[in-house]
């Protein structure tokens, strides 16, 4: 970003400080503009323009910091703070009263104080509705700690369990309806309190430290010391606390300290469990997530609530985290103060650039890393330009999961694929400078933008669940948003420009010799030019048989489709499928990227490419005319699809349509993601498999071809 | 010859035997131990902590009897009965006595006793030098020792126990108890005006129609259950925040050595300056959340500040102590008592003994944050429901 313009902002402090801030990030964006062809030489000129323009977006930023660091924050507030309609400043959190003054007279603002907990719960409904992989539940013991939740569209109702100084247990019914409905005295503050005087340990990260490498059956009375075994009437086992602190009941006997903090520990955690379960159980609510200071970003008190939950409920509830638990207050403070904005009206997305990820959970191992994110952490949401909501045509939203392959899962796929994107990276660097031949920081750039990918690289084979589920998806739009980070807002726009010229010459050609093809036969080559005729190995014959059977039959109401590369691919291997569509008596809907990623086709570039072919061919000019062929644009500017974020218009558009068909092309859209997705409806999935290791992983040979049509089950 | 003098001797008349079996034990169906129940009468409940034995002392020994009966019993009679400490632990609780009980026919008083379990090799050593095993009877136990000990009273003191669930023997004591009543007095009481110190009063309650009904037993950890009916109960949950955790809390926090001096110490002491309060957050109450001020937010809160801690005393902490153990049982019971849809909880354990201060706090807790919806009970013999239902399950199934 080249200019930060602040205009709200917050702060939330306990012993870190919180600080929220929105700003309008000018970035650069590549625009695609058609020329007037009108009495011009067509052969010899470029197909559209490009020009590079400034654009205005809306940021959100999240800040964590020690609050030794506050007097330098508050100077870069000052310095930054453009908008001087701003004259107040919402805070929450002990903190609020502490740097009340200090805010006050470095800002010139005035400093409106907001209820912890009503910031707290809307922060955290922004958090549920906008970040993917926001929930996890932790397992400690298994391959992957961190075991990502599928975002539910449904986010209510749930249970919060908020374990500060002490716990308060909110149960929230919708945006606006949430009630206090128990807590306990027993929380951090008596693990803390309690903690220093039992072991002379001031720091409560100590605390926890000599909890992690303690014995509690030391210090507490287990039911097999109180039995000689288990309790077997009962089923309670051997090994089961009977009394904590059963067994200090004596003046005579010195306990270690790592053994009182030990017994200390599953004390708390165990009662906050049993009385959470016990609330879950009262409400009927089986989702409860935990956060506050004892929660946030430790494992071992994961670990013992997570145990607890389990033992109470007898498995029937799961014991939930989130991401950004320790940015949930401010992130709602935010809210309160900025809703004139709106911004609960918008969908955020989560910059990967821009975010710092989850804290690592081996703080032994890794202790840089941990003091870097414990002292300071960030996290930014790009406001998108319009709401994303799921793909109405989707079997089952709750359980459905875009990504093919789970990386944080597959230890072997994600060493392969962490090793292929650096391997990648310096032809993506020189790619991005080379497209950009006329800027004379290029150069420069594009090795700020390898440095940048390269440490997120690195940190991501250290903690793959930095950023939630790690897969060939997030990798991919995580370079997408280093390289706009760093101003490459397109890099592929001049490759895409000249193709898209080379196969609109072709097109017509093209379209000649299907025509002259029998009708069994062109439906075949139909196929193959959505595959770009990459096509070595036809292994999926079979499952063309069945597609042609089906054409044979009764035309679909509506096909969606969700376009690829521009290009060949579009213009020759899309548009003659979508004509013959069209030709059937289908109405198509033409989905391309709201914005660009690599070499796909984007809506801006797919609305000239379509009006040149019209100017070309009777039937789409026809379709084009009659609204039988709409193009649409998909809200996301990935490489992959996540049919659960898509453009609020185009799910409008499916529904109306009553769209009975949906075409997904290419390796991002259709292998990396959506591979095993389940639609309601017919389903199309072609790709050409341009990678040995997942060609090898899906049980087939490297150039093969993914051709999956699907029929729901009745 | 012994062995037919004590069958003649001490063969209870009103226990319904057919003829052919009248002095035969019979199998228990729990454990399936031999079951005999001469005299002595003893129900034992082995706990975590501490140990409770309940003796009845029959009052209507003929002279006959009193001639034939053996030395060795008659030793342990005027032994338990002429005493009210044994050795230095075992302390018998003179208050509690119940006198003139008829018990299976027999009239007697019905004495209450405890001590340390960790005294319990000395006690089997003891059986075991009064020839205990010689008098034939069954020495029925209910508590985890039971099983610990099992071994021990076999090897040690050439005696079978007999084994009683926990929980059969809880309920049933305490209903028994609550049955024939406290010599005239009632067994159950509460406490009126719980949230005004100033009219806050002891009353009897009568717990005639007893069920629903949620037990809460704090020992050294705490066992919730839930009764319907005579037959039909179950434990509903536990927590190991019990009498264990404040006194071993109170050990490592103040070095004392006794409950009673724990306790002491909590008497005198002032939760408020180790308790974060709400009103410490908030300036007063939180109204949001409708939380008055005086609540506790978070219990040793304020010892997280250095400055603090260095300014608590030790009988502070041993009242925060005994306030954060007696607030949680107050509100897991609460809870209990809400998914289980019962509305009176009765409160027995030795974790109440000498303890108005807990029983207050538990009677003004269940009121004030169920808005009086909730009544806590309590009984007059706290912790001994499961020895005396020990002693009842040797008299039942004989």
């Amino acid at each position: 970003p080249t200019a930060v313009c602040l205009r709200n902002i917050i702060t939330l402090s306990g012993s870190l400080t919180k600080l929220a801030y929105y700003s309008t990030v000018q970035h650069k964006v590549a625009r695609v503009r058609s020329f007037d062809h009108s009495g011009k030489d067509i052969d010899n000129e470029p197909l559209y323009e490009i020009s590079v323009q400034e654009e205005i977006t809306a940021r959100l930023h999240f800040i964590k910091f020690e609050n030794t660091y506050i007097e330098t924050c508050l100077d870069f507030i000052k310095d930054h703070l453009v908008n001087t309609e701003t004259k107040v400043i919402k805070a929450t959190g002990g903190g609020a009263y502490k740097f009340k003054d200090l805010i006050e007279k470095k800002l010139g603002l005035k400093v409106d104080k907001e209820d912890v907990m009503t910031c707290l719960i809307k922060g955290c409904n922004f958090v549920l509705r906008n970040i993917p992989h926001e929930v996890f539940a932790y397992q400690k013991d298994s391959d992957t700690e961190f075991r990502f939740q599928t975002n539910h569209p449904n986010i209510f109702p749930y249970l919060l369990v908020n374990i500060g100084s002490g716990v308060s247990i909110v149960k929230v019914e919708s945006e606006d309806k949430f009630e206090w409905i128990g807590g306990s005295s027993i929380g951090g503050g008596t693990f803390w309190g309690l903690g220093a005087l039992l072991t002379k340990t001031k720091k409560f990260d100590e605390l926890l430290q000599l909890a992690s490498k303690g014995q509690h059956t030391n210090v507490d009375m287990l039911v097999k010391d109180v039995y000689g075994g288990a309790y077997q009437t009962l089923g309670l086992s051997g090994n089961l606390i009977a009394s904590s602190f059963g067994k200090s009941t004596t003046a005579d006997k010195e306990f270690s300290k790592e053994d009182m903090a030990k017994s200390l520990l599953h004390m708390i955690s165990n009662d906050i469990g049993q009385l959470a379960c016990l609330h879950a159980k009262l409400h009927n609510l089986d989702k409860i997530y935990f956060g506050g200071f004892f929660i946030r970003g430790h494992p071992v008190t994961m670990r013992t609530i997570t145990y607890s939950i389990n033992f109470f409920s007898k498995g029937e509830v799961q014991a939930l985290f989130l991401r950004h638990e320790g940015y949930l207050g401010a992130i709602g403070a935010f809210l309160k103060g900025a809703e004139q904005d709106n911004p609960n009206q918008y969908s955020w997305g989560e910059n990967y650039a821009g975010s710092s990820g989850l804290m690592s959970t081996s703080p032994d191992v890794y202790p840089m890393q941990r003091t870097r994110s414990g002292t300071f952490d960030m996290l930014e949401m790009d406001r998108l330009e319009r709401p994303l909501v799921n793909l109405p045509l989707l079997k089952d939203p709750s359980t459905y999961i875009p990504d093919t392959v789970d990386l944080t899962d597959d230890a072997m796929a994600r060493k392969y694929w962490l090793t292929c994107f650096e391997e990648a990276l310096d032809g993506v660097a020189k790619r991005a400078a080379a497209s950009q031949p006329d800027s004379v920081d290029a150069q420069e750039r594009a090795e700020k933008f390898r440095q940048k990918y390269w440490n997120k690289l690195q940190t991501l084979r250290q903690q793959p669940f930095a950023y939630g589920t790690l897969t060939v998806r997030s990798l991919l739009d995580t370079r997408e948003h280093c390289l706009n980070e760093f101003n490459f807002p397109d890099p592929y726009s001049k490759v895409k420009q000249k193709e898209n010229g080379i196969a609109l010459k072709c097109f017509q050609s093209v379209i000649e010799s299907l025509d002259s093809l029998g009708w069994e036969e062109r439906q075949f080559a139909l196929v193959k030019g959505l595959l770009a005729g990459n096509v070595f190995d036809w292994g999926a014959k079979a499952v063309s048989d069945q597609w042609l059977e089906r054409l044979k039959g009764p035309p679909h109401k509506c096909a969606l489709i969700f376009a690829d590369n521009s290009g060949i691919d579009i213009i020759l291997g899309v548009f003659p499928f979508v004509r013959e569509l069209l030709s059937r008596g289908t109405e198509v809907i033409l989905a391309c990227n709201s914005g660009p990623a690599l070499n796909d086709v984007t809506y801006s570039e797919s609305l000239i490419v379509t009006e040149r072919i019209a100017a070309m061919d009777p039937v789409i000019h026809s379709a084009l005319r009659d609204e039988k062929l709409l193009l649409v644009q998909t809200g996301s500017s990935s490489p992959c699809l996540d049919l659960s974020r898509l453009d609020q218009g185009l799910a409008v558009l499916v529904r109306e349509r009553q769209t009975d068909l949906v075409v997904i092309e290419g390796m991002g859209r259709a292998i990396h993601t959506n591979y095993y997705a389940v639609l309601r409806c017919e389903s199309l999935k072609l790709a050409v498999i341009k990678n040995s290791w997942l060609a090898d992983r899906l049980g087939g040979k490297i150039f093969s071809v993914i051709f999956k049509y699907e029929v729901p089950c009745k | 010859m012994v062995m037919a003098l004590i069958q003649e001797s001490f063969f209870l008349p009103p226990l319904d035997f057919s003829s052919s079996q009248t002095w035969k034990s019979c199998r228990c169906p729990a454990c399936s131990c031999w079951i005999t129940s001469f005299f002595p009468w003893f129900g034992l409940d082995i706990g975590g902590t501490l140990v409770k034995l309940v003796y009845f002392e029959p009052k209507d020994i003929t002279a006959e009897e009193e001639e034939e009966e053996v030395e060795n019993l008659k030793s342990i009679r005027k032994y338990l009965t002429s005493n009210v400490a044994y050795g230095s632990t075992g302390i018998r609780d003179v208050h509690l006595e119940l006198k003139d009980l008829t018990l299976c026919g027999r009239k007697g008083n019905l004495h209450f006793i405890r001590f340390p379990t960790h005294d319990m090799p000395a006690f089997i050593q003891m059986g075991s030098e009064k020839h205990f095993s010689s008098l034939h009877t069954t020495l029925c136990a209910t508590g985890g020792g039971a099983y610990k000990f099992e071994q021990d009273f076999l090897t040690m003191g050439d005696l079978e126990l007999c084994k009683l669930d926990e929980l059969d023997c809880l309920v049933k004591g305490v209903l028994y108890i609550d049955s024939v009543g406290f010599n005239g007095h009632s067994e159950c009481y509460y406490f009126e005006n719980p949230t005004d110190p100033e009219r806050c009063q002891k009353l009897p309650f009568n717990l005639e129609n007893p069920y629903p009904l949620l037990l809460v037993n704090i020992g050294s950890g705490v066992s919730i259950l839930a009764a319907y009916s005579k037959d039909n109960y179950k434990r509903v949950t536990g927590t190991s925040l019990g009498g264990g955790t404040f006194f071993g809390l109170c050990c490592l926090l103040t070095g004392c050595s006794t409950f009673e001096e724990a306790l002491e110490m909590a008497s005198h002491g002032d939760s408020t300056k180790v308790d974060k309060l709400v009103r410490d957050i908030y300036g007063g109450d939180y109204e949001r959340f409708g939380l008055p001020g005086w609540a506790v937010a978070s219990s040793f809160g304020n010892m997280m500040s250095k400055e603090k801690r260095e300014s608590v005393s030790k009988e502070d902490l041993a009242r925060a102590t005994l306030i954060t153990i007696t607030n949680n049982i107050g509100s897991i019971a609460r809870m209990c008592a809400l998914n289980e849809n019962i509305n009176r909880v009765v409160f027995v354990g030795n974790f109440l003994r000498i303890n108005t201060i807990s029983m207050r706090l538990l009677a003004y807790a269940l009121d004030y944050w169920s808005k009086g919806q909730l009544k806590a009970l309590f009984l007059e013999h706290e912790g001994y429901f499961g020895a005396v239902g020990a002693l009842l399950g040797l008299l039942d199934s004989a």
